[in-house]
């Protein structure tokens, strides 16, 4: 039974692989001989003979990345925390450019000096003058209490959900209140 | 169905001839109450590798809410099983505990076993694999770069001595209980790839899950190597590119705090 079956199997390989020599060797040899002779059928099990670390790097190239930033839900914790690196390089940003223009300025002939400065925001109308500062003094308080916020993190205080979401808005409430208490000043 | 019918034919056959007209038939059928269908739009990101050249898109596909399970997976398995067949998503235990299943479901990373249909049907549902991660097909996304930075953390017990008795490795009460909050994390996922430094840092920074089950090892009161898992994160990039924005915390489906877990880290590496 086993015997027959072997037989049976290495002519249909050999009938698949080898059509020619299947022709020739039925005209000539018997099953048998066949089923034994040195027809032995080496088949690799994948079709790529591709190293499988290669075909992964391939795969990556062409892969695309899942969007991010643009379907993610707004939401207060990640929003506040982009507002306060935003708010961070614009405060810090502006010191140093007006820093480096205020030691420039004898050289170049401009007048940032504070007499010209108040003189300035004196000629100003009141609108003006406390939307101006509103703008300056906005990201300040709103950078200075999500510090605070920040060194409360960091020392492993407020870190659950409920606690976050709550003091993230308070933030924004105090900063935006502050800001513009400094502006009417 | 039809076999039903046939017998009822038969008995109504066999019936007597004279019966008044007003008397029930076997042919009446109880009136179905009509429902109002909740037809919800569902709009799923695609992309086949097969035509790597052709951009991901949104399909969107229509499902009555009536008809469909209460959960994200539900309607997911019914749009492969009625719709589209080749809708492609990974999943397997429907009930939280694998992780296979976590995408992101209207904006938000989540396990899409553990997430209701919002139903509300005049809003759309937006289905996307999860954020910043390479796509192999559809909602399939490659986490082989996620497995590799677990493996580095040498998630194990070490151990270099033996207990006095040869049995197990004992902890007090208080000490197991440190580990709640930690071990029950699954790896899906969902922390990770909702974090803004892990999008633009993953290749050197561990990221929130990684390093809840950093800590979960540095706090394990049987492992020995603390001060070789501690000097391995201390630098600047596996650990200090969080900046506490606490998304990992937001969005994670089983309640746990990664947040917590990093500050905690930080807090023993500044020790």
């Amino acid at each position: 039974m086993f015997s027959q079956k072997l037989a049976q199997q290495s002519l249909r390989r050999l009938a698949v692989q080898q059509p020619l020599a299947m022709r020739s060797s039925m005209m000539g040899a018997s099953p048998v001989a066949v089923a034994l002779s040195k027809n032995i059928q080496t088949r690799q099990v994948t079709s790529n003979t591709q190293d499988p670390n290669e075909i992964l790097v391939q795969q990556r190239l062409r892969r695309p990345v899942a969007p991010h930033l643009s379907i993610y839900r707004p939401q207060i914790g990640w929003i506040g925390s982009s507002l306060h690196r935003i708010t961070g390089v614009a405060l810090s940003g502006t010191l140093y450019l007006w820093a480096t223009a205020y030691l420039a300025s004898p050289a170049l002939g401009w007048h940032i000096e504070s007499a010209s400065m108040v003189a300035a925001m004196g000629a100003l109308p009141f609108a003006a003058k406390v939307a101006l500062k509103t703008t300056l003094a906005l990201p300040f308080t709103y950078h200075c209490m999500n510090g605070i916020r920040h060194l409360m993190w960091d020392l492993g205080r407020g870190l659950t959900n409920p606690v976050i979401i709550k003091t993230g808005w308070t933030v924004i409430g105090l900063s935006v209140a502050s800001a513009v208490g400094l502006a009417l000043i | 169905m039809a076999s039903l019918r046939t017998t009822s034919r038969l008995f109504a056959a066999s019936r007597p001839m004279f019966r008044p007209a007003f008397a029930r038939t076997y042919a009446t059928v109880e009136p179905t109450p009509t429902v109002q269908p909740k037809i919800k739009t569902f709009k799923v990101y695609r992309w086949n590798p097969d035509h790597p050249s052709e951009k991901p898109q949104m399909q969107s596909y229509e499902l009555d809410l009536n008809k469909t399970g209460p959960m994200m997976l539900d309607a997911l398995i019914r749009i492969k099983n009625e719709l589209d067949p080749t809708l492609t998503f990974r999943r397997s235990c429907r009930e939280g505990i694998c992780g296979s299943c976590a995408m992101n479901i209207d904006g938000v990373n989540t396990l899409a076993c553990l997430c209701r249909i919002p139903t509300d049907t005049k809003t759309e549902s937006r289905i996307y694999p999860l954020p910043h991660t390479y796509v192999v097909k559809d909602l399939v996304p490659d986490l082989t770069h996620f497995y590799k930075q677990y493996k580095s953390i040498k998630p194990y017990l070490q151990r270099d001595t033996h207990t006095a008795d040869g049995l197990e490795n004992r902890q007090s009460p208080e000490d197991r209980r440190k580990l709640d909050g930690l071990y029950e994390c699954i790896l899906c996922a969902c922390c990770s790839t909702s974090c803004p430094s892990y999008w633009w840092n993953s290749e050197e920074y561990l990221g929130p899950a990684i390093l809840l089950q950093s800590f979960r090892w540095l706090i394990d009161s049987r492992d020995e190597r603390t001060a070789e898992r501690k000097a391995a994160l201390d630098n600047s990039m596996s650990v200090y590119r969080c900046h506490t924005i606490l998304n990992c915390t937001r969005t994670c489906p089983k309640g746990l705090n990664p947040g917590r877990a990093i500050a905690e880290i930080k807090k023993m590496l500044a020790v």
